[in-house]
C-alpha cells in the first residue's frame, strides 16, 4: 500500500547548514503521526519543504504515489495536502467567514468567479456555517480577524486548513501560545478530525503528541533519528538523551556501553 | 453611504448641466475641470484595482495611460475608428494587452522591484513614442485629431462630453462587480497575505495577472478619454509626474474602497484649480503640504474627526447617543460587509467572544 505521504532522501540546505538531511519519512494513510525533536532540528522546515514554501536541495516527495516535487504550493493544496502555522498565517483584514469561505470557494473552483457576488452560491455557505460551528467561531464571523483574541485565531488557522478537505494535513504546534483554557478547545478540534484524513503533528508539548499520536519521529539536527511506535519511542533512552539535552555522542555511547 | 455618494455625485453632474446651459462661457471653464476629474477618477480607479485590492505598487501606470491615449488619437486622426466609444474600448483592449505582457515582470519581486519595474516600463514607453515621430509626432505631440459624434449621434462637444462622461459610470459599475466578487475577495486575501493564500490552494500569479490586466484597460480607457477631449496626445502623457501624481490621487482619497480614487480626483483637481487661482507658481506647495498633512495625521483619525463633528451635529439635533468612535465603528463596519454572506446567514449574534477572554 502507497504511504499518503511520502520523502525520498529529502535534504535542504541553507548556505552550508544542512537544515534537513536525507530525510526518507512514511505517513501511512490515516496515521496520527507526530514529528518531535528538539528545537532547530528542522521540523518546521520539513512541512515547509513537504508543502512547497522552500524548494528541497536533493530529494523527492510522493503524495498518494504522485511525484510532487516541483508541483508548485497551491498545486498540491488542490491535491489534497493542507497545513496549519506554527506562528499564524491569517488574512487579518478579513472575517472568519470571508476566509474560510475563501478557502472552500477556491476547492470548489469558484475562487476566480468575477461576475457573481460573493456569498451568492449557496453550497460555499452553506459550508461555511458548518465549518465556523464546528470551530466555535460562529460567534465572532463578522469580526475583523486581527482584532480576535488569540486563542480564537488559533481555532480559524485549523480552520482554514480543514476548510480546504485535506487529505494529509500538517499541523505545526496547533496548541503553541494558546492560554491553558482554550488548550482544550483547540486539542479536541484535533483529536475530532476525520479518520481518513492522515495527520502530521509538530508538537513540543509531550502529553499532547502521546495521547494523539500512534506513530512518531524524531528528527535530530535535520536527519531522522528515530521512527516507531510511541511506546517504543518513549522507552528508547537515546531520546530521552537529546531531550535531556545531553549530547548526541554522549547518548550514543551509553546505548553502545548499554548493549555491549 | 454609498446611495448618498452617488446622489451628491449625479445631482452636482445634473447641477452642471444646467449651468452649463445657462452659463456657458463661464461654466465652459468648469466643464474643463468635470472632463478633467472623470479621466483622472478613472486613471486612479485603475490604480486602485491594483494597489488598494491586489497589493501591487507602480510608480508607471502612466504607461498605460499614455498608450491608450496615443491610440485613441491615432484612431481619430487616421480614421480608423471613427466612433468615440469604441475607440475608448479599444485602446483600452490595447493597453491591456501590454499589461498583460507585462504583468509577469511585476510579479516577480517586492515592492521596490516592482516600484523600479512599472517606472522602467513607463520610461520605455515615453522613449519609444518620442523615438517613433512618423506615427506619434515625437516630441511635438500628435495634432490634428478630430473626434466624431458620440455613436455617430451626439457632436462631441462641451454637451456631448458630459453625455460621455456618463458612460464611465458603467465601468465603475463593472469594477464594483469585481471587487465584490469571489475573485475580488481573493485579490484581498492575496494582498493580506500572499503566503497562506497560495496554501489554501489560490494560484496567485494568475489573480495577479488578471487583475494587472484588468487596472492597465481602464488606464488605457482613461488615457484615450483624455486624448478624445482634448483632441491632443504628446509625450507627457507617458510621464513620470502623471503615475506619481495618481498616487498623490489614490492617497488623498485613500486606497481600497473603489471610491478613493473618484474622491481623490475630484479633491485633487478642484485643490488645483483653487490653489492655483490663488497663487499660480505655488500650488504644488500646497498639494505636498495637504499630503504630508494627510499622511502625518491619518486618514481613520480624519474620518474619526468627520464622524465625531457628524454625531455632535446629530445629537444637537436629534441627541442621539451614539459617539463619534461607534459610529466610526459601524461605518467601518459596514464596508467591511459589503462583500455580502451576511443576507444568508440567520443566526447573527451579537454577543461577542463567548468565553473566549482571558
Amino acid at each position: 500500500m502507497t504511504a499518503a505521504l511520502e520523502t525520498i532522501g529529502l535534504e535542504k540546505h541553507f548556505g552550508g547548514i544542512a537544515a534537513v538531511n536525507q530525510l526518507s519519512l512514511a505517513i501511512a494513510k490515516g496515521a496520527r503521526h507526530a514529528l518531535i525533536g528538539p528545537n532547530g532540528a528542522g521540523k518546521t522546515t520539513v512541512i515547509n519543504l513537504l508543502t512547497g514554501v522552500v524548494r528541497p536541495s536533493a530529494g523527492r516527495i510522493v503524495l498518494e504515489g504522485e511525484d510532487i516535487t516541483k508541483l508548485d504550493t497551491h498545486k498540491r493544496v488542490q491535491r489534497g495536502l493542507a497545513r496549519t502555522f506554527q506562528i499564524n498565517q491569517l488574512f487579518l483584514d478579513l472575517t472568519p467567514l470571508e476566509t474560510v469561505g475563501l478557502a472552500i470557494s477556491e476547492r470548489m473552483g469558484s475562487g476566480s468567479h468575477w461576475w457573481r457576488l460573493v456569498g451568492s452560491s449557496p453550497a460555499v455557505t452553506e459550508e461555511i456555517v458548518d465549518i465556523l460551528a464546528q470551530f466555535h467561531l460562529s460567534d465572532v464571523m463578522y469580526e475583523r480577524t486581527g482584532n480576535l483574541p488569540y486563542g480564537k485565531q488559533r481555532l480559524l488557522e485549523i480552520a482554514l486548513a480543514i476548510a480546504c478537505r485535506p487529505r494529509v494535513l500538517l499541523l505545526d504546534e496547533p496548541a503553541a501560545g494558546v492560554p491553558d483554557a482554550e488548550r482544550h478547545e483547540i486539542l479536541a478540534t484535533v483529536a475530532a478530525l476525520p479518520a481518513d484524513v492522515s495527520v502530521l503533528l509538530i508538537e513540543h508539548d509531550m502529553d499532547i503528541v502521546f495521547s494523539f499520536a500512534d506513530r512518531i519521529s524524531v528528527l535530530v539536527n535535520g536527519a531522522l533519528f528515530i521512527d516507531g511506535a510511541p511506546e517504543d519511542v518513549a522507552r528508547d533512552p537515546r531520546v530521552k538523551a537529546v531531550y535531556l539535552g545531553e549530547s548526541l555522542n554522549h547518548a550514543v555511547e551509553y546505548e553502545t556501553g548499554r548493549v555491549g | 453611504m454609498e446611495y448618498a455618494f452617488w446622489v451628491a455625485a449625479f445631482t452636482s453632474i445634473f447641477a452642471f448641466g444646467g449651468w452649463l446651459a445657462e452659463l456657458s462661457s463661464f461654466f465652459s471653464n468648469r466643464h474643463l475641470i468635470l472632463t478633467e476629474i472623470a479621466w483622472l477618477g478613472l486613471f486612479a480607479l485603475s490604480l486602485d484595482l491594483i494597489l488598494g485590492y491586489a497589493g501591487i505598487i507602480s510608480l508607471g501606470h502612466a504607461a498605460f495611460f499614455g498608450l491608450g491615449s496615443y491610440a485613441a488619437a491615432l484612431f481619430a486622426k487616421h480614421a480608423i475608428i471613427n466612433e468615440p466609444v469604441l475607440a475608448l474600448i479599444v485602446s483600452g483592449c490595447i493597453a491591456a494587452l501590454l499589461g498583460f505582457a507585462t504583468s509577469f515582470l511585476v510579479l516577480r519581486g517586492a515592492d521596490l522591484t516592482r516600484l523600479m519595474v512599472t517606472l522602467g516600463i513607463a520610461l520605455i514607453m515615453r522613449e519609444i513614442a518620442n523615438q517613433l515621430p512618423d506615427l506619434t509626432g515625437g516630441a511635438d505631440g500628435l495634432q490634428g485629431v478630430t473626434i466624431a459624434p458620440v455613436l455617430g449621434m451626439f457632436a462631441f462637444d462641451i454637451f456631448g462630453h458630459v453625455a460621455y462622461v456618463y458612460c464611465l459610470a458603467v465601468l465603475f459599475l463593472l469594477a464594483r462587480r469585481i471587487v465584490y466578487s469571489p475573485f475580488g475577495l481573493s485579490l484581498r486575501a492575496v494582498k493580506g497575505n500572499p503566503l497562506r493564500s497560495s496554501l489554501i490552494g489560490m494560484s496567485i500569479n494568475s489573480r495577479l495577472i488578471a487583475i494587472y490586466t484588468l487596472a492597465a484597460f481602464y488606464a488605457g480607457v482613461a488615457g484615450a478619454l483624455l486624448a478624445q477631449t482634448t483632441a491632443f496626445a504628446s509625450l507627457d502623457v507617458f510621464s513620470f509626474e502623471r503615475s506619481a501624481d495618481l498616487l498623490l490621487v489614490l492617497i488623498i482619497g485613500g486606497a481600497g474602497y473603489l471610491y478613493g480614487g473618484l474622491i481623490g480626483a475630484v479633491i485633487f483637481k478642484l485643490m488645483q484649480d483653487w490653489i492655483a487661482n490663488l497663487t499660480p507658481q505655488y500650488w504644488q506647495f500646497w498639494i505636498g503640504l495637504v499630503l504630508v498633512l494627510i499622511v502625518l495625521i491619518g486618514r481613520e483619525r480624519i474620518g474619526l474627526w468627520f464622524a465625531m463633528a457628524r454625531s455632535l451635529a446629530a445629537r444637537a439635533l436629534h441627541s442621539s447617543d451614539k459617539s463619534g468612535a461607534s459610529l466610526l465603528r459601524e461605518q467601518r463596519n459596514e464596508l467591511h460587509h459589503a462583500s455580502r454572506w451576511n443576507g444568508d446567514i440567520d443566526h447573527r449574534s451579537e454577543a461577542r467572544r463567548s468565553g473566549g477572554d482571558h
